[in-house]
């Protein structure tokens, strides 16, 4: 424990970054995904464009994929760019097929309801299948949310440092404490932004607040048909 | 693009693709390494999602843990174990990927029992089917396309963190990436990551494919189109029941 507090600053420092490299692809990802998830719905050919690339995209292992983008984008590899733009398409991914599931999973009468009382496509979209679909995109946002964390650490493997650098470093000392101080501040950072997810949801999406599902409904799905459990 | 006509040089150097740190060595040790641990995953985790979406007990237990391991940083993990057990063989990270490998797999089983109908469900017991029965002819069949799913899920990420792993003293496809770390080797390491996304994506169709091929012949046949469900117009089978001389 001597050495928690002999290092606090390193950790306090490095588990800011760990937070400040996560919010943005989880922003990111979330925002492009409605549109995206939107358009997905429209077309039957960009339904299968879209969520393919997004399933293949989901596919592809994180390390990897760190390593590939600098000479397609043109970034230096240490750049946290790479591991941003990188996670911002993961979140996308991932959340694209949920966003597309949970906009097309709004009642037709109730969109047909607010089309006839005059709304028009644009209201419609904001205030009524935005709204609607809220539960499901919650549901894929918490997902992207803690998966992002999680990955963010292994950005450091190419020198983007995060709370990842102690499971580095603690393995090249054969010290175990430094690496769980690194898992459990991730954990952590983790659990604090799915709280903050839970409150958000609970402000702005009162009318979820109800008991269990029935069962026969399939929940928010990944790609690959994975299903987040809620 | 320079750096990617350096990494496809690296790839056909034929150096590179004999002795025990030739590419196929790489590849099989990775695809080795990979279906062992899904192997293991696959025979706790299904049992495990089976009886919980067939029960219904264990789903308040199951649900919030598999949802908490998501949070588990990999790669840490892996390192924990490493440290733990010790010793230089894939058995630590081969257990810390077992164990990051079951949530996707028990998801998948759990949930596919529960988004079967309640009623199929029912009408297989009012015909006299037992509890065993209905698991395995109506539950597991109807439930295959997203049990199937939380293995491709499992899969891909297996693949995914043998290649984060190898920064143990293990062989597989992220030896490529980590021995040209220390004296910067771009072409190498980009050459590598491209055999692993390759790798990735065929696992990816492989699994797609058989996703296809579980869902029951009834289930895809009653399946109704993605897009314009809600502005289809009546196809002339829709409309026999109001002309019934015509049918």
């Amino acid at each position: 424990m001597n050495w928690v507090s002999g290092n606090w600053a390193q950790i306090a420092q490095y588990g800011l970054a760990h937070v400040w490299l996560s919010v943005p692809p989880i922003v990111i990802g979330f925002a492009l995904s409605v549109p995206l998830g939107w358009l997905a719905n429209r077309f039957a050919l960009s339904r299968g464009l879209l969520l393919t690339l997004g399933g293949l995209l989901y596919a592809v292992p994180s390390l990897p994929l760190f390593t590939v983008l600098p000479s397609l984008i043109g970034t230096r590899i240490l750049d946290p760019l790479n591991v941003e733009i990188a996670l911002t398409l993961y979140a996308l991914a991932l959340m694209l097929r949920t966003a597309a599931d949970g906009l097309a999973s709004v009642d037709a009468d109730v969109k047909l309801s607010a089309s006839a009382v005059g709304f028009s496509s644009w209201r419609r979209f904001w205030g009524v299948e935005f709204p609607l679909a809220g539960p499901v995109l919650l549901a894929g946002l918490r997902v992207v949310s803690v998966s992002t964390v999680s990955l963010v650490s292994v950005g450091s493997v190419i020198g983007v440092n995060s709370l990842g650098f102690f499971f580095l470093d603690g393995y090249q000392r054969s010290f175990p404490l430094e690496v769980w101080v690194g898992v459990i501040g991730t954990v952590l950072i983790a659990l604090v932004f799915d709280g903050l997810l839970v409150l958000a949801g609970r402000a702005l999406l009162p009318w979820t607040r109800t008991g269990r599902r029935p069962r026969g409904i399939v929940p928010a799905t990944l790609p690959g048909g994975e299903v987040v459990l809620r | 693009m320079n750096s990617y006509s350096q990494a496809f040089a690296w790839l056909a150097a034929p150096g590179h693709w004999a002795g025990p740190s030739g590419i196929p060595q790489r590849i099989l040790e990775h695809l080795g390494y990979t279906g062992l641990t899904l192997l293991i995953a696959i025979a706790i985790a299904l049992p495990v999602g089976l009886y919980i979406g067939h029960t219904g007990r264990g789903r308040d237990v199951i649900v919030p843990l598999t949802g908490a391991m998501r949070a588990l940083p990999t790669l840490g993990i892996v390192i924990l174990l490493a440290l733990w057990i010790g010793g230089i063989g894939i058995q630590a990270p081969l257990i810390a990927l077992v164990v990051l490998a079951l949530p996707p797999v028990i998801a998948g089983a759990y949930a596919g029992l529960e988004s079967v109908d309640r009623s199929v469900i029912d009408a297989a017991r009012s015909i006299g089917f037992t509890g065993w029965q209905v698991l395995w002819q109506v539950e597991v069949p109807l439930a295959l396309p997203l049990i199937v799913g939380g293995i491709r899920s499992a899969c891909l990420q297996v693949i995914a963190t043998w290649t984060v792993a190898a920064y143990l003293p293990v062989g597989g496809l992220g030896r490529f990436l980590y021995d040209a770390l220390p004296n910067q080797d771009y072409a190498q390491m980009l050459a590598g990551s491209l055999i692993v996304i390759v790798l990735a994506l065929l696992a990816d169709g492989l699994f797609a494919l058989v996703q296809r091929l579980a869902t029951p012949r009834g289930v895809a046949a009653g399946r109704t189109p993605d897009v314009g469900t809600a502005t289809r117009s009546p196809t002339r089978k829709d409309q026999t029941w109001l002309a019934p001389e015509e049918a």
